[in-house]
């Protein structure tokens, strides 16, 4: 842990962070580059630095640092940064509640109940893993079915292992690592099963995680029943048709004591539900302007919360954006206000930020729901950009410049992605 | 003349995951194709011939807030020698505090690597 805890918590700030992973961490440097003096970073860990302190596997920051890094090496870069630029960091703290006008109140190990005012608000906290429960896998209820994201803390943090044999069900990132991960420790795992006809992790997750240790991918195949009174003993898997219907009459048993479930992430927005922010239904995050500004004025989101990264990198460039756009806001110095809005078309499940300005350059993120190989992203007629192939599983980036908005009068611009 | 012969890869070195081919014939490599940058060929080449990986894992570590510390290979190792290297690791133990970079296994498997840590670990 690099010490970081403030013995002196003020009463007032310019801005405060809520969550102090990647996305908190960038935000707070960011605002500190626009002017922004007394910043807080709150985070509910014993630590600043978020989920990258347990993803110690290798390939973030290729982007951002230039250079391929681990998670806890790319956390603690940032984090000295943050503690260099006199980032006020406070850990083991909750943010419970941001009143209209910025009133934040905390829960904290340290300080017990406070409340601080902020001039800005930045909503960093990231997401948590969706449970059995959220895709409802029917059979017994016993011991041994887990998220791999807490199989990754269990292993690479606490020192335990979750199980001796171990099947994997989704194709996510995390599982995909896990896969591996578990290898290296000497635990056999199974397979990883995939309800959809394409794995959801990166394609070289895929090669350098499975391929390079034999484990076997099965696509179109989920888990139907989970058996066992105290602990996991077998499951059944089976294929699945077009409908994703699977069918039992080719099912199969295989003996297991653990279920690890890399089934996707969920915006953590209980506090952006509670202080009645505008979300978007498909990201389940807050509906954000392209200076990362939520509905309510003054309280900007990004990273995690806003929509699923699958890099840190973009993370981080996502959020420092929104950090600077925090420290603007508290000098008075706002931006043009947006006049264009992004509708999602063919094949676009979401983009953010969900409106742009024609006077300034954007960077637009969104996700397919379907890859094709050989596509175009439309904007409209405005601008067409080629890309080779994409996929659900990684997230499209387009730079939008100026010039190309502004031949454009309309208020709302719909975005494709189509065959060329 | 000998028979020319196409070896597809995925690229491990970004997250883009370029799909390579690799033209030999028989003895020498004589393209790779499909790379984004020169790392994606870099990449085929060895793949190709002597395919390497960095290993991640953890070590024990005492007096520390977490049971274990993450570590990595300072380099590249053989990948079929990452079975046997995560292997060896598993029975180092440190103590905290540690230093990101600090080496706490020298020249693993004698193969040159040192094993360091990725963070910063303090006493607690």
């Amino acid at each position: 842990m690099i010490t970081d805890e403030i013995r002196h918590l003020a009463r007032a700030y310019d801005v405060v962070i809520s969550g102090g992973g990647p996305a908190g961490m960038a935000a707070a440097i960011g605002a500190r580059s626009q002017g922004a003096e007394k910043i807080l970073l709150i985070d509910r860990e014993r630590e600043a630095g978020g989920i990258l302190w347990q993803c110690i596997h290798h390939g973030f920051g290729l982007h951002h640092f230039g250079e391929e890094l681990t998670g806890p090496e790319y956390a603690q870069r940032y984090l000295e940064e943050v503690l260099e630029n006199d980032i006020d960091v406070l850990t083991d703290t909750y943010v419970c509640d941001i009143s209209p006008e910025r009133q934040l109140k905390l829960m904290s190990g340290r300080h017990g109940i406070a409340v601080v005012d902020a001039k800005a608000v930045v909503l960093a906290m990231g997401a948590r893993e969706r449970t059995r429960g959220a895709i409802r896998i029917p059979g017994e209820r016993p011991s041994g079915v887990l998220t791999a994201g807490l199989a990754q803390k269990f292993v690479n943090m606490m020192g335990y292992l979750p199980g001796r044999r171990v099947v994997i069900l989704g194709s996510g990132d995390i599982g995909l690592i896990m896969a591996r991960r578990l290898t290296l420790e000497g635990v056999e795992v199974k397979g990883v099963f995939e309800i959809m006809p394409h794995a959801n992790g990166l394609n070289r997750n895929i090669v350098q995680c499975l391929h390079d240790y034999d484990i076997p991918l099965h696509l179109s195949t989920t888990v139907v029943d989970i058996h066992g009174r105290q602990r996991v003993e077998k499951v059944t898997v089976a294929p699945v048709d077009g409908a994703l219907k699977p069918d039992l009459s080719r099912a199969w048993d295989i003996d297991c004591d653990t279920v690890l479930l890399s089934i996707g992430l969920i915006p953590e927005n209980e506090l952006s539900r509670k202080i009645d922010l505008r979300l978007d239904p498909v990201t389940s995050g807050p509906v954000v302007n392209s200076t990362m500004e939520t509905s309510m004025n003054g309280v900007f989101a990004c990273g995690n919360v806003v929509h699923i990264h699958d890099l840190v990198d973009f993370v981080s460039e996502e959020s420092v954006l929104a950090g600077r756009n925090a420290g603007a806001y508290i000098t008075g110095r706002r931006p043009p206000k947006d006049n264009i809005r992004l509708l999602p078309g063919d094949n676009v499940a979401y983009c953010v930020p969900h409106t742009l300005s024609s006077e300034r350059e954007h960077i637009v993120y969104m996700r397919v729901r379907k890859p094709i190989e050989k596509c175009s992203v439309r904007f409209g007629e405005v601008l067409e950009k080629k890309l080779r192939y994409v996929f659900p599983a990684e997230m499209v980036n387009i730079k939008v410049k100026p010039q190309f908005l502004e031949n454009f009068h309309g208020d709302a611009l719909r975005v494709d992605v189509v065959q060329r | 003349m000998s028979e020319h012969h196409v070896s597809h890869y995925l690229c491990i070195g970004c997250p883009l995951g370029c799909r390579l081919e690799v033209e030999d014939d028989g003895t020498d490599i004589v393209e790779v194709r499909g790379w984004d940058c020169k790392r994606g060929e870099r990449y085929g080449r060895e793949e190709h011939t002597d395919p390497r990986r960095v290993v991640a894992t953890t070590v024990k570590v005492r007096g520390a807030l977490w049971a274990r510390i993450p570590v990595k290979t300072s380099g590249s190792v053989p990948k079929a020698m990452v079975r046997e290297i995560a292997k060896a690791v598993r029975n180092v133990e440190v103590e905290a505090p540690v230093r990101l970079g600090a080496a706490v296994l020298t020249d693993v498997l004698g193969t040159g690597v040192d094993i360091v840590a990725t963070r910063d670990v303090e006493r607690v």
